[in-house]
């Protein structure tokens, strides 16, 4: 077995290993990008493609960001639509009414949603559970009824006539710099801080963790984020109106971080994908539509309450399991 | 013992619930470096008192004040940040974290970090991060997890729990250590060696630490003074020696044979 181990692909899975998982998720994602890339170019597939492609990278930043408030952070929130509507009317109002460039519109749509997410989150955040739910369901509604009565924005009409500025290379380069600052800001001091306070939100006080400024800091980002998504819908689908940030879009949202694993960034990108292409691949048949993604639903909370990944990260760890020597397992047993 | 400053006082704190009393004027003091007993029945007050110090609830009245500041109605975090770690008597670990991280959580406060530098992942991010995790490396040693430290903490023995919470709390760096029944569910074999890594605590990292526990030769064993609470009120205070021959202890908790 060693003799067999030191060659061919065993190798490159060593080499993979060493170069960490960073590294191998950034590799792996341009390798995603490079044949959707050469697809959409090519013309070989069609429109649905193209947008189904775009959904599911819109669909991957709201779901990794609503997991750092609802599953890293464990502050149950309702909400993220409503902060999605912010970024894409924010960001709408910046390239046709200020001709603000693409990349700085979406940035600004992000900021106001933050700015949102802290006005909501301040008051909020005391509340726990099912109530804290309960209010960010709430005041999702409220912002969806300001921009239904704001003649400014088109009022039940909305924007329309936005200019469509989502390519694919931008769509990509967003959702991958999302989850990276996302998962960065995970894994650190303040992520954890985070995972504490929903763990044992009394124990992660009294071992000095100012927990009201962590749940702000983790809704803000959430709403950052969330921001960029309605930014970058907005500018694909040219036309934004109240209706389509109704509380069903966050309960959707919400739907694909639990089925991927609430407290899992991959889980939810999983998820992300899963549904969006599960959704769109049922398009042709609305009468069962509905019924398929709610069985798929039950089923999965049947058999994998916990969501396909669970807490879990999907990481390269087993490849180092293989490559350790007998005293891997020898060591751990101990 | 006696010349030393005064680290921890309170002064006549009272804490009611509703029409129901917890605690009345109860003063007690603590000097840098003692080792304090906190003893009395079930329903004395013992762990609300350690609430009144800890922040969690804030005193009806009264004065608590920790290295001359005053700390009565502060919030747990900055109590913590200003000195004082504690310990529950229900375990209260991060169960889904590792041990490691565990301990890491407390360092939070010491690694001075912004969001950002964790954002973009800038110098400060990997010095910070590479200080906590040789500190927890040293705490973990010390306590005997380093073996387990990549094992979530829910998996952990009860005596290793117990042992992890205390770790936790030094890694705040506390001046004052509150122990809340810190022998409760282990063996004498186990009470043994936490007697011993508590004295050892107490020299190595210069603690004054407030213990609760109804494990008399725990407390007979290490406290230099006791503090004996029965119905919300202070009822004795003294060295071992004293309190055990101590008639209103003795009625109210001791028992005869003690």
């Amino acid at each position: 077995m060693a003799v067999l181990r030191k060659h061919g692909s065993f190798r490159l899975m060593v080499i993979m290993q060493k170069l960490g998982s960073f590294w191998m998720f950034l590799a792996g994602s341009l390798v995603v990008f490079a044949v959707i890339q050469v697809l959409l170019s090519t013309g070989a597939m069609g429109d649905v493609f193209q947008s189904t492609v775009v959904l599911i990278g819109i669909n991957i930043i709201l779901t990794v960001s609503l997991n750092l408030i609802n599953g890293i952070t464990g502050q149950f929130s309702l909400g993220h639509a409503g902060f999605m509507s912010v970024g894409a009317y924010a960001s709408a109002i910046m390239t046709l009414d200020f001709n603000v460039p693409f990349p700085l519109a979406l940035i600004i749509g992000g900021c106001v949603a933050a700015l949102c997410g802290a006005i909501i989150g301040i008051p909020t955040l005391r509340l726990k559970g099912d109530y804290l739910a309960i209010a960010t369901l709430g005041f999702g509604e409220i912002i969806r009824i300001v921009f239904l009565n704001t003649d400014y924005v088109g009022g039940a009409a909305g924007l329309s006539g936005i200019p469509n500025k989502t390519t694919w290379v931008w769509l990509f380069f967003f959702t991958l710099v999302s989850v990276i600052l996302i998962q960065n800001f995970i894994r650190s001091k303040h992520g954890r801080a985070c995972i504490a306070i929903r763990e044992n939100e009394i124990a992660a006080e009294a071992m000095g963790i100012n927990t009201t400024t962590y749940k702000v800091i983790a809704f803000m980002i959430g709403a950052f984020f969330a921001g960029i998504a309605g930014g970058l819908s907005a500018h694909f689908f040219y036309v934004i109106n109240p209706s389509s940030f109704g509380f069903m879009k966050s309960f959707e949202i919400l739907v694909m971080v639990v089925l991927g694993g609430l407290g899992s960034t991959s889980g939810a990108i999983i998820g992300a994908i899963v549904l969006t292409l599960l959704l769109t691949l049922l398009q042709p048949y609305p009468e069962l539509r509905m019924i398929i993604y709610s069985a798929s639903l039950v089923l999965m909370m049947i058999f994998r309450p916990g969501g396909l990944l669970g807490t879990k990260e999907f990481t390269l760890s087993f490849l180092n399991k293989k490559e350790g020597d007998p005293h891997g397992i020898a060591s751990r047993s101990a | 013992m006696a010349s030393q400053a005064v680290l921890l006082n309170v002064k006549e704190a009272s804490r009611q619930f509703g029409g129901i009393r917890a605690l009345t004027d109860v003063s007690i003091q603590l000097r840098s470096g003692e080792l304090i007993g906190l003893i009395g029945p079930n329903g004395a007050g013992k762990t609300t008192l350690f609430n009144l110090l800890t922040g969690v609830y804030e005193p009806s009245q009264g004065e608590i004040t920790l290295n001359g500041q005053s700390i009565g109605g502060k919030k747990p975090y900055e109590i913590c940040q200003k000195g004082a770690a504690r310990t529950f008597q229900n375990i209260r670990l991060f169960g889904e974290m590792t041990v490691a991280e565990n301990i890491k959580i407390a360092y939070t406060q010491h690694a001075k970090y912004s969001v950002w530098a964790s954002f973009f992942r800038l110098p400060g991010f990997y010095k910070g991060e590479k200080e906590i995790a040789e500190k927890t490396d040293e705490l973990l040693k010390i306590f005997g997890l380093s073996e387990q430290k990549d094992e979530k903490s829910k998996n952990l023995s009860y005596g290793a729990q117990r042992r992890l919470e205390i770790a936790r709390a030094l890694a705040a760096r506390p001046k004052l250590l509150l122990l809340d029944e810190p022998a409760a569910g282990m063996n004498p074999q186990e009470t043994r060696e936490l007697m011993n890594l508590i004295r050892w605590i107490r020299e190595q990292f210069e603690l004054t630490i407030l213990l609760i526990e109804h494990d008399m030769s725990l407390v007979m064993g290490v406290c230099d003074r006791i503090y004996v609470l029965d119905q919300g009120k202070l009822i004795a205070e003294g060295t071992p020696e004293r309190i055990r021959n101590n008639k209103a202890v003795i009625d109210a908790y001791l028992g005869q044979e003690a």
